[in-house]
């Protein structure tokens, strides 16, 4: 049976060598589109992670701060769920920073008899509590004890990087779901061809009494086969254009092994789908 | 082994093809189904092959029930019920003893079984030396003989055959009908769609079923009046 499935399905592309080919490279260029949207988001995500590893709850420390409070301050901090990891940066630590970084305000610092800058923790949150709830949820806490003064980490920007993520998943959701149905309505049209000009060989099978699943299987392997051609070759072009683009115009990360395969073998999925539709609407009786 | 009981059969388009059909064909017997076109003689053979399902009423064959049917029996069901067609229904890219074998290749069968079957049912039709023969290199007698062949592929219970010499001239049809009685003759239940008035005259021993407008009007064995009581 199996040998029957796989010969028919080997004699279909024989027949029509053109009509394969035409299928599998529209369902590539299809494919390749999402292949290279996939790319520009997961390099999105790639920037966005790596900003916001950066998100952080500084917390100003009152100058008479004792060490016991410090250390309590730490202890209770380092206990939220929240939180990835504390460091604490002494008053001394803060202004040898800054004549670092600061370097044309170096004389300024040095000529000063008191040191105005205040003594602070920095505190760094998981990945999943990056989000701006977390992160305000986190700094009132932290604002909560007496010997804190102020409690800083940039809202604005921690809002702007949540948003710009959500609407990248959105785009990259709908823009996914319209190439997937295109490649979907092309494999769809490619099998009910297949169908119709194979359908005395059909009717003569139903009626000798060939198996619903006998009859389909070929075709079904056929849109598969299809499919992830059209897979990798969407695969191969998202490559090129990576290639292409990659050190000449912009720094890019090449897809992890786990969705480049997964990308190639969408196309056989999208395949076996559409011939499975084709097939439901066109395979029903004999005339 | 083949029940019609109070079939109606509707379409949405074209309305009732049947009314209230009933009879009973039995194990080896032959019968004419005739009728004007349109009387609903291909509906019927189309219930019975279970391409169709009745809008009310029941097709038994061979302990099968369009009630209790299901889609996954049909094959089942195909392989016990032969059928012949007017237009013959070859592939016209295999060969005649190809055509039989594919008949066989799509149920299943081991190609080891397929050879020595298909030699056989092509000697037992009288076609061996023209085996390899594609359709179009056949006349429309021997075309049907190889159609016939196939019919019988499974060993069916029954032929069931629509026209079978419509297309064919005097001589072709008068082969065809002689090979359809050798297949009853060997123990095959035959029912034969026909216009041929003359081919049912000539045998009277043969059982006639007679449609007009859908419902039963005539029975050489008198079972349109109890068509329930039938057994």
């Amino acid at each position: 049976m199996a040998y029957h499935s796989v010969r028919e399905a080997m004699a279909a592309f024989r027949r029509a060598p053109g009509l394969a080919v035409l299928s599998a490279m529209s369902i590539g260029l299809s494919l390749f589109v999402l292949g290279t949207f996939g790319l520009v988001t997961y390099n999105v995500e790639v920037t966005l992670r790596s900003i916001e590893r950066r998100v952080e709850v500084v917390a100003y420390l009152r100058d008479d701060v004792s060490a016991a409070q410090l250390e309590v301050l730490q202890n209770d901090v380092g206990s939220f769920p929240e939180v990835e990891n504390i460091d604490h940066v002494s008053k001394f630590d803060a202004i040898r920073d800054a004549m670092q970084d600061l370097e044309e305000f170096r004389e300024v610092f040095t000529d000063l008899e008191v040191n105005p800058l205040p003594a602070s923790i920095e505190v760094q949150l998981k990945s999943e509590y990056r989000d701006p709830e977390s992160v305000e949820r986190v700094a009132e806490l932290i604002a909560l004890y007496p010997f804190v003064e102020d409690v800083r980490y940039g809202r604005e920007w921690v809002e702007k990087i949540y948003q710009l993520r959500r609407l990248g998943g959105a785009v990259a959701a709908i823009l996914g779901i319209a190439f997937a149905v295109v490649a979907i309505l092309i494999i769809g049209t490619t099998v009910r061809m297949a169908v119709l000009a194979r359908r005395e060989e059909i009717i003569i099978m139903k009626l000798v009494g060939a198996t619903d699943g006998f009859i389909r299987r070929p075709f079904l392997l056929e849109g598969f086969i299809t499919g992830l051609a059209g897979g990798l070759l969407a695969l191969l072009l998202t490559y090129g254009a990576y290639l292409a683009v990659n050190g000449s115009l912009i720094d890019l990360e090449w897809l992890p092994p786990l969705w480049a395969a997964a990308g190639g073998l969408a196309g056989g999925v999208l395949g076996l789908a559409a011939s499975d539709a084709a097939l439901r609407r066109h395979l029903i009786t004999y005339a | 082994m083949i029940k019609l009981i109070n079939v109606y059969k509707e379409y949405p388009r074209s309305g009732l093809a049947l009314k209230n059909v009933s009879f009973h064909l039995r194990k080896g017997e032959f019968a004419f189904l005739i009728g004007p076109s349109g009387a609903g003689k291909t509906t019927v053979l189309r219930l019975i092959h279970m391409a169709e399902q009745p809008t009310d009423g029941e097709v038994r064959v061979s302990g099968y029930s369009s009630g209790r049917m299901k889609r996954r029996d049909i094959p089942k069901l195909r392989r016990r019920v032969g059928m012949v067609f007017q237009s013959f229904r070859l592939l016209r890219d295999r060969t005649a003893a190809e055509n039989l074998a594919f008949a066989l290749e799509v149920t299943g069968a081991r190609r080891s079984e397929i050879k020595g079957k298909v030699q056989r049912l092509i000697a037992q039709v009288g076609l061996a030396a023209r085996a390899g023969a594609y359709p179009e290199e056949l006349s429309g007698g021997e075309q049907q003989r190889i159609a016939l062949a196939r019919a019988l592929i499974h060993d069916p219970v029954v032929l069931l055959a629509d026209e079978p010499t419509g297309n064919l001239d005097e001589r072709a049809s008068r082969g065809i009908f002689d090979l359809t009685r050798d297949i009853n003759s060997a123990g095959t239940a035959v029912l034969m769609a026909t216009h041929n008035l003359d081919l049912v005259r000539r045998y009277p021993q043969y059982r006639v079923i007679e449609l007009a407008d859908g419902a039963v009007v005539y029975d050489s064995v008198g079972e349109t009046s109890e068509p329930n009581g039938v057994s």
